[in-house]
């Protein structure tokens, strides 16, 4: 998730405060990891200095956050090519769940026995994740969804592994 | 995030079915080699596996409906696979509800007629078994299709209509077999949705046989079913 290039997505519907900024970020895509505040400010300085926003006048009151960004046009030239491109299709094919595999078969250990343990941990999360469904906030099921559908592809490949075992043996340790 | 990945021990005292060393063949071909699996009273047990690893076998033999070459199945304690056929089917009448991928109704009747089977087959009079059978028309989101028959129903519907059949005796354990295998994602995971909160609700036990992850969680927990062996990581053995 690119903070900055969020940011500017935000700040393309209106100028906002970093409060608001943070509080809507935090809402949208930082549920399990919530952008600190200082993190905020030291994006808001950088994408200033880049030409990305620009801050309006310092508004009256208290606090840190009197200032209102918005974005510039080369900001909003950044934010719509980003938006426009497809990201990287990453086939992964060299996780750590591949390494371990590989690993223990070298090793002569039960690779069945560490796909059988990760199977259960996939499952688990699953568990969680569809007990998430159950609220009554949509943002929660499609993040849920989203989540459900990659674990699924991960227990596919460890499924294909599992019976694969015997063959995979072979080409590691021939 | 608790990791499950250690073997948990159940209680004997909670355990509702169990297979002990079960060992089915068909014609030469081994289908269960040894499999034992025990199921707490009230939970949803996921039963999961490739195809052909003998899972529907493993329910069948806990249903009482496939006779175990060897082993032992255990109702409340009490050995079922030695019981005769005609108790056999007695048990499965009052006892266990069924679930299949394809619904399986009867076509010649309407869907409130498929719903009051089990009670109609149980002994109770006509009357009776539709007014209870209605009940769940409303329960499960499919009311106005109570005069129906399976060809007016589209899969999701046809589906809930035979959950409804499977739980309307408030059986002790509801046995399904791939139940949403035949429906598109969003009607399989409401079928699943209606399924998982009215077996709780009535306090069924659940044995669900899935090879989809996304359907599995759903489930309390899950046993794996390998060649014919429910895997030892997950067999979830009782303490004894």
């Amino acid at each position: 998730m690119s903070v900055p290039l969020t940011l500017l997505g935000l700040l393309e519907r209106e100028p906002s405060h970093g409060y608001d900024l943070k509080r809507d970020y935090d809402l949208y895509f930082g549920r399990s990891k919530p952008l600190p505040f200082g993190q905020v400010y030291a994006t808001l300085a950088r994408l200033t200095r880049d030409g990305k926003i620009e801050p309006g006048e310092i508004e009256a009151g208290d606090g840190p956050d009197r200032k209102r960004y918005s974005i510039t046009p080369d900001g909003k030239h950044e934010f719509e090519t980003w938006l426009g491109e497809p990201i990287e299709p990453e086939p992964h094919l060299q996780t750590v769940l591949f390494a371990k595999v590989v690993l223990a078969l070298m090793l002569g250990r039960s690779a069945e026995r560490y796909l059988d343990i990760q199977r259960a941990a996939h499952l688990q999360r699953m568990r969680e994740l569809t007990e998430m469904k159950r609220g009554d906030s949509l943002i929660d099921v499609l993040l849920a969804d989203h989540g459900l559908f990659h674990l699924e592809a991960d227990l596919r490949w460890i499924d294909m592994t599992a019976a694969r075992l015997p063959l995979l043996t072979k080409a590691v340790t021939s | 995030m608790s990791l499950v990945t250690t073997p948990i021990n159940i209680d004997t005292k909670d355990v509702l079915m169990e297979a002990r060393d079960v060992e089915f063949d068909f014609g030469q071909t081994p289908a269960l080699r040894k499999a034992s699996v025990s199921i707490r009273e009230g939970e949803v047990l996921a039963v999961m596996g490739p195809s052909g690893s003998g899972k529907s076998t493993l329910l069948h033999c806990l249903a009482g409906i496939l006779v175990p070459k060897h082993g032992e199945i255990r109702l409340s304690g009490e050995r079922i696979d030695t019981y005769p056929e005609h108790e056999r089917s007695a048990l499965r009448r009052e006892k266990f509800g069924f679930v299949f991928q394809f619904g399986q109704l009867v076509p010649e009747l309407s869907a409130e007629e498929n719903v009051a089977l089990p009670l109609l087959l149980g002994g109770l009079r006509r009357n009776e078994a539709l007014v209870r059978a209605r009940e769940w028309f409303e329960r499960l989101g499919i009311e106005g299709l109570e005069r129906r028959r399976s060809g007016e129903l589209s899969g999701g519907q046809a589906q809930r209509v035979a959950l409804a059949r499977g739980l309307v005796a408030h059986p002790k354990v509801l046995f399904a077999d791939e139940p949403t295998g035949s429906l598109d994602s969003l009607t399989g995971e409401l079928v699943m949705e209606l399924l998982v909160s009215a077996a709780r609700e009535d306090g069924t036990t659940v044995v669900l046989v899935t090879h989809e992850p996304r359907v599995a969680a759903y489930a309390d927990r899950e046993v794996i079913v390998r060649d014919g062996q429910v895997s030892s990581l997950a067999a979830n053995s009782p303490a004894s």
